[in-house]
């Protein structure tokens, strides 16, 4: 048996939840929320995004950790998200599930919903409250934009509009959003998913005690 | 003017191409363009130019990349440099009918807008010595028989960024299967998401995990489809 936690509850009681570090936020909100207090999270670095090729074996690590301490009841906080099933082969030979759907943009929208869009948002640039508040350190700087803005349009010239998917109502995060698609050059959209189907993965995940 | 800085025109040539390799290294676009044409101004042949100074640094360039010494800014601002490089000895080339050594047909697949590393494979292929038709982004599959049918290409190359849409290339070599079109083109795939098997899996000839690997993959290929017609 592991350590409790400060509900008393022991690994064995919890759900440990490995998720990508870009929705941590978003999950202890949705904890607190859905008064999910089984909910035990532990994160990835949000870097991953820029380097899908180190999410599975950083999971399967994780996953590893996890049982050593004592969780038996395991969730993946990740969409495929660009692994294109190279996360899904290690969360096979674990019992471990994840969120459905290819990447949180989806999951955010909600994924049927998403999948139903035209092809017209091939040219829209995604962005979420992570990536509106963290647009400089995480986009800008590691693109070389802060150092070479000539190499913009290299990057984004083919994208129309930037669309903040918001997950919460906040004016300073939509001046945010609003900046960077003016920085790169697109048409801004905003849109409010909410947590979309993040929250029904979390709750199923903790209240089934799913494996 | 400071002490040190360096006259492109004042070096001998051999000290001006290691400056051009080191200028493309660090992305000086207007450098690149000064020391190509001070090269042809010498009585360098473009082709000359173009192998000695400009693939050859591009080359250092592809393998600090690959070994995690420079990043995709560097590496684009040293594409940028090439390209314009490129721009000088594109007509000169074509001109002094300098060797070419395949045609190929380059595009990113349908529902993918991606084109760095398209762009990237389609310039080192140019300096490699072959004819590039670029289709740009987005192409569905008929845009790549449209292309086979107008230009002949000797190698089709597919690229995607995207997991969502790296399975579209399966439709378009299913669909060269299909018009018995498959065998006489050699197919390479690339993109960020890719590996090996998964070029196998939707029968492509190779998986290209970069410009470098690319221009080598279809010169090997190339080497071995003139042995084979040779042979016959």
């Amino acid at each position: 048996m592991g350590k409790s936690d400060a509900t008393g509850a022991t690994p064995g009681e919890r759900t440990r939840v490995i998720a990508c570090g870009m929705i941590a936020r978003e999950i202890l909100a949705l904890k607190d929320r859905l008064q999910l207090d089984a909910l035990d999270l532990a994160c990835l670095p949000a870097d991953f995004h820029h380097h899908p090729e180190r999410i599975a074996p950083a999971m399967e690590q994780a996953i590893i950790a996890a049982k050593a301490e004592g969780f038996t009841r395991i969730f993946a906080g990740y969409a495929d998200c660009g692994t294109g099933g190279a996360l899904d082969a290690v969360l096979a030979r674990h019992g471990v599930a994840r969120i459905e759907g290819p990447h949180c943009f989806s999951f955010y929208v909600g994924n049927a919903a998403f999948a139903a869009r035209t092809d017209a948002h091939m040219t829209h640039f995604f962005c979420t409250d992570f990536l509106a508040r963290h647009f400089d350190t995480f986009l800008i700087a590691p693109l070389g934009l802060d150092r070479h803005p000539e190499l913009r349009d290299m990057y984004f010239g083919h994208y129309t509009h930037l669309v903040y998917l918001a997950q919460t109502v906040d004016p300073v995060l939509e001046e945010k959003a609003r900046a960077a698609a003016k920085r790169l050059g697109l048409a801004y959209v905003y849109e409010h998913t909410g947590y979309g189907d993040l929250a029904g993965a979390l709750q199923h995940a903790v209240q089934s005690g799913q494996a | 003017m400071s002490d040190d800085e360096i006259i492109l025109s004042e070096l001998p040539d051999d000290e001006l191409v290691l400056q051009m390799m080191d200028d493309l290294y660090d992305g000086l676009k207007d450098e690149i363009v000064e020391g190509v044409n001070i090269l042809l101004e010498r009585g360098w042949t473009p082709y000359a130019v173009l192998t000695d100074a400009l693939v050859e640094g591009m080359r250092i360039v592809g393998e600090d990349f690959r070994d995690g010494i420079l990043f995709v800014p560097e590496v684009l601002l040293s594409a940028n440099a090439m390209k314009a490089g490129m721009n000088v000895l594109r007509p000169l080339l074509a001109e002094t009918g300098a060797p070419k050594v395949g045609k190929m047909v380059i595009g990113t697949v349908k529902g993918d807008i991606h084109d760095i590393g398209k762009n990237l494979v389609g310039m080192m292929m140019e300096g490699a010595g072959f004819e590039v038709i670029d289709l740009g982004i987005n192409n569905p599959v008929e845009n790549y028989l449209a292309a086979i049918e107008e230009h002949k290409p000797d190698i089709i190359g597919m690229s995607a960024l995207l997991t969502t849409t790296m399975p579209y290339m399966k439709v378009v070599i299913d669909t060269l299967v299909e018009k018995g079109l498959r065998d006489e083109h050699i197919v390479l795939v690339g993109g960020a998401p890719l590996n090996e098997e998964f070029g196998k899996a939707v029968g492509a000839d190779a998986y290209c995990r970069d410009a470098a690997v690319a221009v080598e993959t279809a010169k090997e290929f190339m080497k071995r489809k003139h042995n084979q017609a040779a042979r016959s």
